[in-house]
């Protein structure tokens, strides 16, 4: 039984994944609402209370890009600090990606990463929601991993 | 080659390989001894799928009435031929008489000399298949080809269609290596689907609405194999001469998606009707079962909702959040030194003065000024003040509106203010030496003052905005446009312009852009303003209003279409398709709001849209699909209408009748549109080589899939002959033309053309017209309000058409060029543009002169004719041989080969190469 910086690690990020798994799944339902909004024949033929319902889910997914990239950087780094080499490859790839994203991200400067005039291509929009359920997927089986991990990191010493 | 009676089926067989044998589950099989009748009517009756009917009847005429073909086959099937051979008339004089005379002298004998059947039987034929499917205006009948189809003429298609008795024309295989005059004589018309008589009676106008497939593949993987895209291309807003208006307190609606009801529905008794696009049973209300036009009960099925496939609904107020808005219309204008250098703003005021009160609006429209360089100034035009007050605002980091209430006034009640304002602009900043202009606060406070109306902001710009917000840097070096592998800056510098459109199109503001500059501008970020608010933008290169006077005219006469023409506020335009069929991506100027609807804060009649689609669901045991645009607007005159269009099309299993139905057109406008996605996303070489590509794999998946006798050769179905023309069209158009001669700003100009043009115009832009104005006669003009507009015949882009002897006219759709020959005849010179020789022709001339000859009435009838039909004015240049505009001209050349590209034929033998690899 030791409370090693490991151990700590693992318990912090087990929050933060819960985190993360919440903001995937917001973004989950953000896209689907995109993709099947306007059920409703009053906002059809209605265009300012359309607007407000559409650009409400349209920015969420926005604002939650670059704190769910910078927690999982963060993994990243306390798994470097602690040796949890392990850990860190598994973690390696998807960090690539997301800084492969960020740095492709639209090119004419904008801070956004789903670009409100193309996400509405049906192309993207199956690829961000591709990405998104894998991401939910990756981030489920490495929240067990890590609650694993802690418990092993608390027991072992 | 086996010795046997020409009319017979067999004996062509041999020549193109595979054994004579009978598959009747082969599309183009029919039954052999039938091929002496005329074709025409068998086409039609195989049109539905020749596989299904194996044995046509023996009279072909029975199945004519409840089958119908594609346009192709009814309008142009027999003719054609012998109009494209016509021009080789002139041309290949050396190829034998009797004999087919446009083709290359490589085909075997027994090939060419399959005789036709006496021409004169064809025509009551023909005459009746096309009357009933033709609407519109398509001038095939006037080809200036001759009473009729001489035998000689005909006998290449002839035996083309006697091998494959049973194809439809426009199945009709097309060796494109040998057959080189394939440009009809007039302009290409749409095919008509292959629907039943009274429902293509009651379909869509295809100048509205049109598709790139007129039969619907049935499963996505069929239309994978076809390598066609599927798509839309809409002009809802269009002029239209005869428009049902309706209006009801209810609007029939499908009650589960919503769908207008439409031509295509069913009524299932004369209570209850089928949705054609989600197959709801839906209740006829009461009010429906009472029909206004013929003042009868118990006919819903006669309403004109039913019988229109285009109508007008003058909505009610559940279609209205807020009030209808009034007509609001704000000019923002750049008075720079640069800007008054152009001397466009004396143009502009002139414009507006005098078409005022043409403007289109009610008693509530307003209107407003803003003017800007270093600072932004604002107009006063409040009632009650004796003059226009002019307020200043130089902080432009932090921009405000320094008297909200009056910077907007009624149009009606300060009228004489504006004037005022007007006539006094021009001078106002005549001695102006500010240099520097704040585009992007002028556009913030112009949306600050629109954005409680929502309206209409047209900016005039003449130089790259280069203080404060959004300011941009010059990325053009024309230095590097030789040095660099691939064109770059197609993409935006910076989003705050887009940014802007946005937050603009959320307040119902549309923002049209008139550039007129002769240096970069940067374009490609400025109009992103235009383009997501759902704007047009205008370009004027080189303008200036001494050294440029084709510019100004041009200037002035699109300002005057730009003032008055229709305008709808604060719009929305969902299209709806039948279950299975989803949309996939939208090309245009717009903002997409949802999965099918798209936020138009302006709507104005010269816009065009197109929709890529893709077929999700099998469309199993669907004889049709159906496409429904809706346009939700405010006009004018501050009433919300509702414009609902709707088009039917067949669905089809095979992938031959597939191809049958592709609009070739239609497939160039979408392809292009695509291929400016690509070129913005990706980069340009890598459009061009997708454009080649999308000719490569149709044109090999055609001779894998479709074509059961394989023979050497470009094999192309008789629909698809123009597809490697246009595709080669489409690499050499400014958007995509390699090399160093095309500036960037009118690279991204033509691009953005091509995305919002409707696609008949974007067509002109794609592949110009070519006529021959030396020798006009009145044989088969047309007679339009008591003027006689003579119809020459549309040439092949290419050098060799051309003679000294000649003037030839070139329609590129933003330009048109006149070029005399060397030798010109005298008769011309002297009658038409009233100088003594060629050596008089002055070397810039823009304007034909009137003369009062009847060849110069011809010539000018035709032109201004051509002009008419278009909402821009396309300007004219008179050139001479050694003219500078000849390399501008002779770029237009598309079938010949030029430095950077390759010519006609050559590109077709890469086509082959690629496709035989």
């Amino acid at each position: 039984m030791a409370f090693t910086f490991a151990a700590f690690c693992y318990m912090l990020t087990l929050v933060l994944c819960a985190g993360l798994i919440f903001f995937v799944i917001w973004q989950i339902i953000a896209f689907d609402e995109l993709r099947t909004d306007f059920k409703n024949p009053i906002d059809q033929s209605n265009p300012t209370r359309a607007v407000r319902r559409t650009l409400f889910p349209r920015v969420c997914p926005n604002q939650l890009v670059v704190p769910e990239y910078s927690i999982h950087g963060l993994f990243c780094l306390m798994f470097m600090c602690a040796g949890e080499w392990v850990t860190l490859g598994l973690n390696i790839p998807l960090l690539f990606y997301h800084l492969w994203r960020f740095f492709h991200r639209p090119a004419d400067g904008s801070e956004v990463m789903y670009d409100p005039v193309s996400v509405m291509n049906a192309d993207i929009l199956n690829y961000c929601q591709k990405e998104s359920w894998c991401k939910l997927g990756f981030y489920l089986l490495s929240f067990f991993y890590y609650l694993y991990s802690m418990v092993y990191a608390l027991v072992s010493f | 080659m086996i010795p046997l009676p020409p009319h017979t089926y067999q004996p062509n067989r041999p020549a193109y390989g595979p054994p004579p044998t009978m598959k009747p589950t082969a599309p183009p099989a029919g039954p052999p001894g039938t091929t002496g009748t005329p074709p025409p009517p068998k086409a039609d009756a195989q049109c539905w799928g020749a596989a299904s009917s194996a044995r046509p009847p023996a009279e072909p005429d029975t199945q004519e009435g409840d089958v119908e073909c594609p346009g192709d086959v009814a309008g142009n099937g027999p003719q054609a031929p012998n109009s494209y051979n016509h021009v080789d008339n002139r041309m290949a004089g050396a190829a034998p008489p009797g004999r087919h005379l446009g083709h290359y002298p490589s085909l075997p004998p027994g090939y060419q000399n399959t005789s036709a059947p006496p021409p004169s039987s064809l025509h009551p034929a023909l005459q009746a298949a096309t009357q009933p499917y033709t609407q519109g205006p398509q001038p095939y009948q006037q080809q200036p080809g001759g009473p009729g189809p001489g035998p000689a003429q005909l006998s290449p298609s002839m035996a083309a269609m006697s091998l494959q008795s049973s194809t439809p024309e426009a199945l009709r295989v097309v060796n494109l290596l040998q057959e080189r005059n394939l440009l009809p004589p007039a302009p290409v018309p749409a095919p008509t689907p292959c629907l039943t008589q009274d429902l293509q009676k009651l379909n869509c106008s295809p100048e509205v609405f049109r598709c790139t497939l007129t039969s619907i593949p049935q499963t996505q993987s069929v239309l994978n194999k076809a390598k066609l895209p599927l798509g839309l291309l809409l002009h809802p807003f269009k002029d239209l001469s005869q428009l049902p208006v309706v209006t009801s307190s209810t609007i029939v609606r499908c009650r589960s998606c919503r769908t207008y009801i439409n031509p295509f529905v069913s009524f299932l008794d004369q209570r209850r009707w089928k949705c054609n696009l989600c197959y709801r049973v839906n209740d006829v209300p009461e009010e429906f079962m009472y029909n206004p036009v013929s003042r009868s009960y118990g006919e819903p099925h006669k309403r004109p909702e039913v019988q229109n496939a285009t109508i007008e609904f003058i909505a009610p107020s559940e279609y209205m959040l807020r009030p209808p808005q009034p007509a609001v219309y704000l000019f923002v204008l750049d008075v720079s030194h640069n800007a008054v250098e152009t001397g466009y703003l004396s143009v502009f005021c002139q414009s507006l003065l005098d078409n005022i009160s043409a403007l289109p609006g009610d008693s509530r429209t307003k209107v407003g000024f803003i003017t800007f360089d270093s600072t932004i100034h604002f107009y006063n035009l409040q009632e009650g003040l004796s003059q226009p007050q002019m307020l200043i605002v130089s902080d432009i980091e932090d921009i405000f509106l320094p008297t909200p209430d009056s910077l907007l006034v009624n149009l009606n009640e300060c009228k004489e203010l504006v004037q005022d304002l007007l006539k006094s602009l021009p001078n106002l900043f005549e001695k102006t030496m500010e240099t520097q202009s704040a585009l992007g606060s002028a556009l913030q406070a112009a949306f600050k003052l629109l954005s409680p109306t929502g309206g209409r902001m047209s900016v005039f710009q003449t130089q790259l905005p280069n203080l404060g917000v959004g300011a941009l840097q010059s990325r053009e070096d024309p230095n590097q446009r030789a040095s660099a592998k691939d064109v770059q800056h197609l993409s935006p510098a910076t989003d705050f312009y887009k940014k802007l459109a946005l937050d603009c199109s959320g307040q119902q503001v549309a923002v049209d852009l008139f550039l007129l500059s002769a240096q970069y501008c940067d374009l490609a970020t400025l109009g992103c303003i235009s383009r997501y608010s759902a704007g047009s933008v205008y370009y004027y290169p080189s303008y200036h209003h001494q050294h440029n006077p084709a510019q100004v005219e041009r200037f002035q006469r699109d300002l005057k279409r730009y003032l008055t023409r229709k305008i709808g506020f604060e719009a929305v335009m969902r299209i709806r398709c039948t279950k299975g069929l989803s949309i996939h991506t939208f090309h245009g100027n717009f903002f997409v709001r949802s999965t099918d609807l798209l936020s138009l804060p302006n709507v104005n009649p010269d816009a065009g849209f197109a929709v890529q689609m893709s077929i999700e669901e099998n469309l199993d045991d669907m004889q049709v699909v159906s496409f429904q645009a809706a346009l939700l607007y405010t006009s004018s005159k501050g009433e919300r209408r509702i414009r609902v269009h709707t088009m039917c099309l067949p669905v089809v299993s095979s992938l031959s009748d597939v191809f049958a139905g592709a609009d070739v057109q239609a497939i160039t406008g979408l392809l292009a549109c695509m291929a400016v996605d690509r070129s913005v996303t990706s980069s340009l070489s890598d459009a061009r080589d997708a454009m080649t590509n999308a000719a490569i794999d149709s044109l090999s998946s055609y001779r894998q899939s479709a074509l059961t006798i394989q023979q050497p050769g470009l094999l192309a179905p008789a629909c698809l002959r123009l597809f490697p023309l246009y595709i080669l069209a489409l690499l050499k158009q400014k958007a995509f033309r390699t090399g160093t001669s095309t500036r960037l700003d009118e690279r991204v100009f033509a691009m953005y053309q091509l995305k919002y043009q409707p696609l008949a115009f974007a067509m002109l832009m794609i592949h110009p017209a070519l006529y021959r104005l030396d020798d006009l006669s009145d044989e088969g003009a047309l007679n339009i309000s008591e003027r006689t507009i003579p119809q020459p015949r549309v040439l092949q882009l290419s050098v060799e058409k051309l003679s000294r002897e000649g003037a030839f006219l070139m329609d590129a759709g933003l330009v048109m060029y006149l070029w005399i020959g060397r030798n010109c005849h005298q008769n011309f010179l002297s009658q038409v543009l009233g100088v003594s020789s060629y050596a008089a022709v002055p070397e810039k001339l823009s304007l034909l002169p009137e003369l009062d000859t009847a060849e110069s009435q011809r010539t000018r009838a035709f032109v201004s004719w051509l002009r008419d039909q278009r909402p821009f004015f396309p300007s004219l240049h008179i050139i001479r041989d050694e003219s500078q505009l000849k390399p501008h001209f002779l770029q237009n050349m598309i079938e010949d080969r030029t430095e950077s590209a390759l010519s006609y034929y050559e590109f077709l033998l890469h086509l082959q190469q690629q496709i035989s690899k």
